[in-house]
């Protein structure tokens, strides 16, 4: 069965989902990745320098492609990075700024667990390199920040997507399906290498 | 040069738009082992559509399109700086044009260059080759996987590990079992084995150009290869990291000459969407 889940997201939203939920969100989600984390982090830029108002979105890691067109930008290709680069920063970030859930590809680390059961905040995992297909739910181009300082790929932008499909992987009650499946094969390792 | 400037251009549209026939075959007999209503099963059918899609409509199938790397196998008296700078115009055209995401960044200054080159970038390998043909194979090696790629030193006592087969594969294992789904499995491995890291690195690199049927000519590592991929699979990874059956599709090994005090493992590890094809001039 397919949940469907709306952006922004409220406390009980974020509170119906668990681990293994199929979802489809719908909605408007901002991007950033490596450069937005460690600018957020150190400089704490305030809601009146980020034109457009976080709390309660979907932060998404992804560097799309993006073609500039006359009337604005068409998403060409916009899947998701890995997670775990940005692990040190999230933490933070998804207090400061309200966010309710996070998404990307591959899981995150304790700290951010923790950071998700104390912000009733949850993980999405979406599919790694499917970006055509993802792209394709992304409706509308709504805004974009820091594309002149930090390039397309860096830049923190803002989408309005429809039915686009994710997975939770890690749920605001400290369920997590990368730490299972790690463990899993840890074991399974342990075993074929004879330790 | 111009016109093989142009070829150029059209091989990176068709490296980044789509995938080689092996590996969506092998990713389709993937996806009727996985268990009905898992997400392992799941997560394939939206790559397959995603694979159909990108080539449909002449899209990058992932927005990383990657550190372009290319190898060459170049005729006796071709200038490689000529061929070094017909490959930079096509890479400036073929950013525009595909489009490819820009992924060169100046480590100073930590700017986009915009058009995918700079120093060192793209990676180009030449080799002087007998015969009149000019062959270009060209790699699009996401980050993602790159990130996720290990070298190994033999012995590891913590791994248990010794300067032998055996050895290089706890090496193997162990660097699966480290990526998880961080590098999007259902994963191809290159590894490479010899004397110098800067060596096993390329070496490593080249494997992940074989085609996923072809056999190692060497019989001792062609068993490895077939128990490697066997052993990988029992791990449980599985398709994005999410459990299954399926966490690798390929596991391809590459040996030169080691040193006596040496024994260098490096594994390089390709996620599902192996972008790889050749020109042949």
């Amino acid at each position: 069965m397919v949940r469907p889940v709306r952006v922004p997201m409220s406390d009980e939203d974020v509170l119906a989902l668990k681990a293994g939920d199929v979802v489809t969100i719908s909605g408007i989600i901002v991007t950033g990745r490596d450069r937005i984390h460690q600018y957020l982090f150190d400089r704490r830029a305030s809601n009146k320098d980020i034109p457009f108002d976080l709390s309660g979105k979907i932060l998404y890691h992804c560097g799309p492609v993006v073609k500039k067109l006359d009337g604005g930008y068409t998403v060409i290709a916009a899947g998701p990075t890995t997670s775990m680069r940005v692990e040190m920063f999230e933490a933070l970030i998804l207090r400061e700024y309200r966010i309710r859930g996070v998404m990307g590809k591959g899981g995150m680390g304790e700290r951010t667990m923790q950071a998700l059961k104390e912000n009733c905040c949850v993980y999405f995992h979406t599919i790694g390199g499917a970006a055509v297909y993802l792209a394709d739910r992304i409706e509308k181009t709504l805004g974009v920040w820091k594309v002149d300082e930090f390039g397309p790929t860096e830049a923190m932008w803002l989408f309005e997507v429809k039915n686009f499909p994710a997975i939770v992987t890690m749920d605001s009650y400290g369920n997590n399906i990368h730490r299972d499946i790690e463990n899993m094969s840890l074991n399974k390792f342990a075993e074929l290498i004879g330790k | 040069m111009l016109k093989l400037r142009d070829g150029i251009v059209e091989l990176y549209k068709k490296v980044a738009t789509s995938l080689p026939p092996d590996i969506e075959e092998s990713l389709k007999s993937a996806l009727s082992t996985e268990v009905e209503g898992s997400t392992g099963r799941l997560s394939l059918s939206f790559i397959l559509d995603n694979i159909r899609l990108a080539r449909e409509t002449v899209r990058p199938i992932c927005q990383d399109t990657g550190v372009p790397v290319f190898f060459l196998k170049v005729p006796v008296g071709l200038s490689q700086i000529e061929l070094k700078d017909t490959i930079l115009d096509a890479t400036r055209i073929a950013t525009a044009k595909v489009p490819l995401r820009p992924n060169a960044v100046d480590v100073i200054s930590g700017k986009n260059s915009g058009d995918n080159t700079g120093e060192g970038f793209p990676v180009i390998y030449f080799e002087e080759s007998p015969g009149s043909t000019l062959t270009i194979d060209l790699m699009l090696k996401g980050g993602g996987s790159e990130n996720v790629g290990q070298l190994y030193k033999l012995p590891i006592e913590d791994l248990k590990a010794r300067r032998d087969l055996e050895g290089v594969r706890t090496c193997v294992l162990d660097a699966v079992v480290k990526a998880q789904g961080r590098g999007c499995p259902p994963y191809i491995l290159g590894i490479g084995i010899g004397a110098s890291k800067d060596q096993v690195t390329k070496l490593a690199k080249e494997q992940l150009m074989r085609k996923l049927n072809d056999k190692n000519r060497v019989e001792e590592l062609a068993d490895l290869e077939e128990r490697l991929l066997r052993e990988i699979n029992e791990l449980g990874v599985g398709p994005q990291g999410l459990g299954g059956r399926t966490t690798a599709l390929g596991v391809k090994l590459g040996v030169n000459h080691r040193h006596p005090a040496s024994y260098f493992v490096d594994v390089s590890v390709s996620c599902w969407a192996n972008r790889r094809g050749r020109l042949i001039w």
